[in-house]
């Protein structure tokens, strides 16, 4: 048997540090189904208060842009300034946004 | 300080070696697990034993008043004063009897932390509300891991079955209600442990049948440890396990 055949699917591993945060990427793990990947993530990354809560998902579920995309996926952004927030001067007088 | 009941501080080393022992064992596995994710869940379980050993160690310490520390009665007992049962001394066999072990044992925990949590002895109810969380993920991760051997391949169910036989008979002398513990638990200080055999029975039985595992029919049961009677592996764990505290004594590390 090959390794790739011996070897369990992989997971993603995202991780909420406080309630109301965002769950973040932490890593990845090995495991043969849902409930003993959220069980390896709880070993591997959550282990020290890390998190109080997490969400595995199947790596091979996660569409990605690949690297080549890179150019024109991302740098059209970049010269409009006015596509940023910093573009825009924030009135006097808040505070809070 | 009230002198103790002198049958406590006995009563809390069967509490804390079960844990002690059964924590060095699963420590075997550090750097030999299956997979990485595996390697450090085990890690993890054997210094949360340790960990709950060394509290309640401490406890037995001072209610001794023997001057001896958690150290000392760790590192500097000889196998005939030790009192975990013997299930948790066994070797430490393969995947398959690691998993099952942790299952019948992380079970038996649960209960009588979750009885102890509400010992009329503060500290000791203080210890089981910390361990009974532990021992709950314990039993969560050894469960979820009996249902996938025992339902998985020929060979993982197979060896699954040959551990569920071969640790079946270690089982009954975790309900046996030592004589000289009925004054304590009389006063609410310690479990009766004869008390948690039944849900035990109850879990473990929709947990195999869900695995597609059997109990063993043979109710004949093997007992010694919670009085001294050990089989001949403890002493070979005790001699790995005490030669660094006993080679230089009272080192700090």
């Amino acid at each position: 048997m090959s390794t790739a055949e011996r070897s369990w699917p992989l997971w993603e591993v995202f991780t909420q540090g406080k309630d109301g945060e965002p769950h973040q990427h932490a890593g990845s793990v090995h495991a043969t189904d849902a409930e003993h990947a959220l069980q390896n993530a709880r070993d591997v990354y959550a282990r020290r208060n890390e998190a109080v809560h997490l969400w595995v998902v199947p790596s091979a579920a996660i569409t990605a842009s690949t690297p080549e995309d890179m150019g024109p996926f991302f740098d059209p952004a970049n010269d409009k300034a006015y596509r940023h927030p910093q573009f825009y001067k924030v009135p006097k007088g808040v505070k809070v946004f | 300080m009230r002198a103790s009941h002198p049958a406590l501080a006995p009563a809390l080393l069967r509490i804390a070696d079960d844990r002690l022992i059964l924590g060095h064992r699963t420590s075997e596995w550090c750097g030999h697990a299956p997979i990485l994710e595996e390697d450090i869940a085990l890690a993890n379980i054997a210094l949360d034993l340790i960990g709950q050993a060394t509290l309640v160690l401490q406890h037995a310490g001072a209610v001794e008043r023997a001057g001896r520390n958690e150290d000392a009665l760790a590192f500097f007992r000889d196998a005939t004063d030790f009192r975990n049962a013997l299930l948790c001394e066994l070797p430490r066999g393969d995947f398959g009897v690691t998993i099952v072990r942790h299952f019948f044992h992380g079970l038996y925990s649960v209960l009588q932390w979750d009885a102890l949590a509400r010992s009329t002895d503060q500290t000791l109810a203080g210890i089981a509300a910390k361990a009974l969380k532990e021992s709950r993920y314990h039993v969560r991760h050894a469960g979820e891991w009996v249902i996938r051997l025992g339902d998985g391949t020929e060979e993982s169910h197979r060896r699954a079955q040959e551990a569920v036989d071969a640790l079946w008979p270690y089982t009954g002398e975790l309900f046996m209600q030592p004589a000289d513990e009925a004054d304590l638990v009389a006063a609410g200080t310690t479990a009766d442990v004869s008390l948690l055999a039944g849900p035990w029975r109850a879990q473990v039985d929709d947990v195999l049948r869900r695995a597609t595992l059997r109990a063993p029919s043979d109710p004949w049961m093997q007992r010694g440890g919670r009085d001294g009677r050990h089989t001949e592996h403890l002493g070979h764990l005790l001699a790995e396990m005490q030669i660094v505290a006993r080679s230089h004594p009272g080192a700090q590390w």
